[in-house]
């Protein structure tokens, strides 16, 4: 098997996913698409892996690794979702605008060094 | 093309398809069905791939247990059932988001093509390398402290999903008024 | 040489430890200041006492060289007769200016650094007598521009005494630039600053013609300037704001004698410059005439004794432009005598009367005997009369310019008769404003509101003591092996025949026309006589109002414009950069939205962006 294939799909799948992330305004679907993305890494290790025929496996564990941080991320991400959801009764991610700088007079700063 | 090519090609084009799906169907349960179906094809890549052990644990955990969670995610923030209008961001966005991941793509895929192609993946002789005896061994004597720092990354992990969901915790009961609601 | 450097070290010492140490040792100020002066005194005394029994002297210590990197400097000193005897004449008006000032100053909050200032003054006017180098002279030069102008405006708090400072100091920093352009033209003609070489080399002539009236010229600038004569006299009346024994030490009797000095000690390079004799002789004839009409229509006390001293300090400008070093140093040797004297006497009856103002005096001939007798002497010597000793240095200077008249002069004929007629005239104005201001002070009644007292002791004793050189000093210029031969000059300081004898009549004239005026109107003030010319007078022909619209008001009015131009241009472009940025910022402020996505597709586009970049580059 060519070893492009397994990485052209990777690749695809990643784009896809970084399309999501960029895009989704709903912050569980932004988990999914991140997941994508994780599974186009793991893709890619194990074509690699299987490639190189590594003694040691290690992209199959480093795969199994992903798949279990991948879980533990989204165990804690969904926490973190649900407590915002909890304190704002939504989950929309381009409604939490809290850290942004309020607009200024812009004529207040050359008065302010008079 | 050998039998094995065929189904790989088959299986990435419904992995990407149903990829695709996932991020622009207007329907939330639907993302997460078609995740299901893109995360099982590409588990069907691992097998092929004679990477078996990785399947299954993809199928167990990917399929099994994280979109049950990303489910449960979707019924607690109350996801409206049925199509919903405001799921992607506004048409510019959007624009300038696939014209990046369009970009991404692109370059990873020039990339690749430059660096690998015509490399080619033997898959005969020894079919034993992703079987869970070999996996198996390869975790517990290569790779057993990581595993073990993994453990407790997942007890980390517990503990803080526990308390994150919880609503008492880190707050006074007289000052609970005050805190989050 | 010892007395020398002592003379000059312990003024200075006494002006940094009172400077130093005054503040909290309060009762050390006056025996300090007082002895540093009457170090200086003794000093100078032996130092006069060589110059007269070895006549003529000529004596140098060479100091240390400074190297320059074009030509040296040495700190070196010299001794002969004139330097000893200018020195006596500073050290004795210090002391005397000291002793008075402990009463005249009695409970003054800086009487302390007053008295360190007079000693700073005097040692740096020992420094200017006494160096031998052009630029160790302009240092004692500065230093004492520098204490007049503190001690013009020792109460600060008053407007007047702060813009006469600022005055005097601006004023006489203006001639200094040409005086200091005059010792670079000097020195490198001569390649030195020594005084020595310099006047060695216009002795031998190597010195062109043209580069001696160029640096003349220029010296003469910060001459005229230090010693008040037109067209820069106009500080020295407003100097009158400092207290009166600063008028009387440094606005009267030595700082401004400094310029008359320097001339005299270059003067051989000035004799190589005859059209600088020429303006010489101009500036003094200007001078001596106009400040004395101004000093006939002044009704401050101490104006009329700075006019006065501008119009005398022009007769020894012009004795130097008619030839006569000798009778310059004679009528300044006695001028420093007589207007110490009249100065110190002046500042007696204003501190009795508490005004400067001579309408609100008169009548205090029995309430201050002592001061009534010393200044009848002072105004006498003042005046030119026979035997005071203003009379005998005034007519050394008149007989001088009858010389040069008759054309044995090496300034041009013209140029001498103007002095010799501008001379005469003034006589008999002096003689006029003498007896004004004797009159309207000491006679009739008081018209004042308080009763006055005769000064403290401290304040008598100088006067008296000063009243002694005032009296007598004429008689050293009767021989020719007394004051000329001290100086080293052979040259007659008697007075001519002719000369005296119309001085004489003019100066009676004068003082009789105004005591005619007087009798008439005792209570009033005999200026008013002159009429329509009176208010000319007493503007001193509107000089100052000429400087003010041609000078202070262009000047003010540029200051304006760069005010205007640093709030309107400057400023405005740095708070217009500001704001700029400030623009510039709130427009990217627009990005921050707290879209986190947006934020994300930023990073994510640079991120591709670059990598194409690198893919496509390389």
């Amino acid at each position: 098997m060519p070893l492009l294939m397994p990485l052209l799909v990777a690749a695809l799948l990643f784009s896809i996913g970084a399309y999501g992330v960029l895009v989704r305004r709903n912050a569980i679907l932004v988990l999914m698409s991140v997941e994508l993305m994780l599974n186009a890494v793991n893709l890619n290790l194990v074509a690699f892996d299987v490639w190189l025929r590594d003694a040691l496996l290690s992209g199959q564990v480093f795969t199994l690794f992903v798949i279990t941080i991948a879980a533990a991320e989204v165990g804690l991400g969904l926490a973190i979702v649900l407590l915002v959801f909890r304190n704002r009764e939504t989950s929309q991610l381009d409604l939490l605008t809290e850290l942004r700088e309020e607009p200024s007079d812009p004529a207040g700063v050359g008065t302010a060094a008079r | 093309m050998s039998v094995v090519e065929v189904l790989f090609v088959l299986l990435g084009i419904v992995a990407v398809g149903s990829a695709l799906l996932v991020v622009t169907t207007n329907q939330l349960v639907h993302a997460a069905l078609w995740l299901v179906v893109c995360l099982g094809s590409v588990a069907g890549c691992y097998l092929l791939l004679s990477a078996e052990f990785v399947a299954w644990v993809q199928v167990l955990i990917y399929v099994g247990a994280v979109v049950v969670l990303l489910l449960f995610g979707l019924m607690l923030t109350r996801a409206p059932i049925g199509a919903s209008t405001d799921l992607d961001a506004g048409l510019g966005q959007r624009a300038v988001a696939a014209l990046t991941a369009g970009g991404l793509a692109g370059i990873v895929i020039t990339a690749l093509v430059d660096a690998f192609s015509g490399e080619r993946i033997d898959l005969g002789g020894d079919v034993s390398t992703g079987s869970s005896a070999s996996a198996g061994s390869a975790l517990f004597r290569g790779w057993v402290l990581p595993f073990e720092v993994l453990s407790l990354l997942l007890l980390a992990a517990l503990v803080g999903a526990i308390v994150l969901s919880r609503r008492d915790v880190g707050v006074e009961p007289e000052a609970a008024d005050g805190g989050p609601t | 040489m010892i007395p020398v450097v002592v003379a000059i070290l312990a003024p200075a010492l006494a002006a940094l430890l009172g400077l130093g140490a005054g503040r909290r040792f309060p009762r050390l100020v006056v025996p300090v200041a007082i002895a540093g002066s009457a170090v200086a005194f003794l000093a100078a005394l032996v130092l006069a006492a060589r110059a007269i029994s070895s006549a003529p002297l000529h004596d140098r210590l060479t100091g240390p060289t400074v190297p320059t990197g074009t030509f040296p400097f040495g700190l070196d000193v010299r001794l002969d007769g004139l330097a000893a005897l200018v020195s006596v004449a500073v050290a004795a008006v210090a002391l005397a200016v000291q002793v008075y000032s402990t009463a005249y100053l009695k409970g003054d909050p800086r009487y302390s650094s007053y008295a360190a200032l007079v000693s700073l003054f005097t040692a740096a006017m020992m420094l200017v007598v006494f160096a031998d180098d052009l630029l160790v002279l302009l240092v004692g030069w500065e230093v004492m521009g520098v204490c007049s102008y503190f001690l013009i405006g020792h109460h600060w708090e008053q407007e007047g005494a702060r813009a006469g400072a600022v005055k005097a100091f601006v004023v006489t920093r203006l001639g200094d630039v040409g005086f200091l352009f005059g010792i670079f033209t000097l020195a490198a003609s001569v390649k030195s600053f020594d005084i020595e070489r310099v006047q060695a080399a216009a002795l031998h002539g190597q010195i062109s013609q043209s580069t001696a009236t160029v640096a003349t010229l220029l010296l003469l600038c910060g001459v005229v300037g230090k010693s008040a004569q037109f067209p820069l006299h106009t500080w020295l009346p407003d100097a009158m704001a400092g207290p009166t024994p600063v008028s009387a030490l440094i606005h009267a009797a030595t700082m401004v004698a400094a310029g008359i000095y320097l001339v005299a000690r270059l003067y051989d390079v000035f004799l190589l410059a005859p059209s600088t004799l020429a303006v010489m002789a101009v500036i003094a004839a200007i001078t001596m005439l106009g400040a004395a009409l101004a000093a006939l229509a002044q009704d401050d006390i101490k104006r009329v004794l700075a006019y006065s001293t501008v119009s005398q300090l022009a007769y020894m400008l012009a004795a130097l432009a008619v030839g006569s070093a000798g009778a310059a140093a004679f009528h300044l040797l006695t001028h420093a005598a007589f207007k110490a004297l009249l100065f110190l006497a002046a500042g007696s009856v204003i501190h009795a009367v508490g005004t400067n103002l001579m309408r609100d005096m008169g009548g205090l001939r029995r309430a201050m005997p002592v001061t009534f007798v010393t200044m009848t002497v002072g105004l006498a010597a003042l005046a030119g009369l026979p035997p005071f000793s203003g009379f005998f240095s005034k007519e050394a200077v008149l007989a001088a310019a009858e010389h040069a008249a008759r054309g044995e002069g090496p300034v041009a004929t013209w140029a001498a008769w103007l002095v010799l007629v501008t001379g005469l005239l003034t006589v008999g104005i002096t003689a006029a404003y003498a007896t004004r201001l004797w009159l309207m002070t000491f006679f009739h009644e008081a018209r004042g509101p308080v009763s006055p007292h005769e000064a403290s002791p401290a304040m008598r004793w100088p006067l008296l003591v000063l009243a002694v050189p005032a009296t007598l000093l004429g008689a050293v210029g009767l021989r020719s092996s007394w004051l000329p031969g001290w100086l080293g000059l052979d040259e007659s300081l008697r007075p001519g025949a002719v000369t005296a004898a119309l001085s004489v009549l003019l100066a009676v004239a004068g003082a009789v026309s105004v005591a005619l005026v007087w009798r008439r109107a005792p209570a009033t003030d005999p200026s008013g006589r002159l009429g329509r010319f009176r208010p000319a007078f007493a503007r001193a022909f509107y000089v100052d109002e000429l400087y003010d619209r041609v000078a202070v008001r262009p000047v003010r009015s540029a200051a304006r414009a760069v005010l205007w131009t640093d709030d309107e241009v400057v400023a405005a472009g740095s708070l217009g950069s500001g704001r700029c940025a400030g623009r510039a910022g709130a427009l990217l402020q627009l990005t921050q939205r707290g879209n986190v996505q947006a934020y994300l597709t930023g990073v994510l586009a640079g991120i591709v962006l670059l990598a194409v970049g690198v893919v496509t580059l390389t």
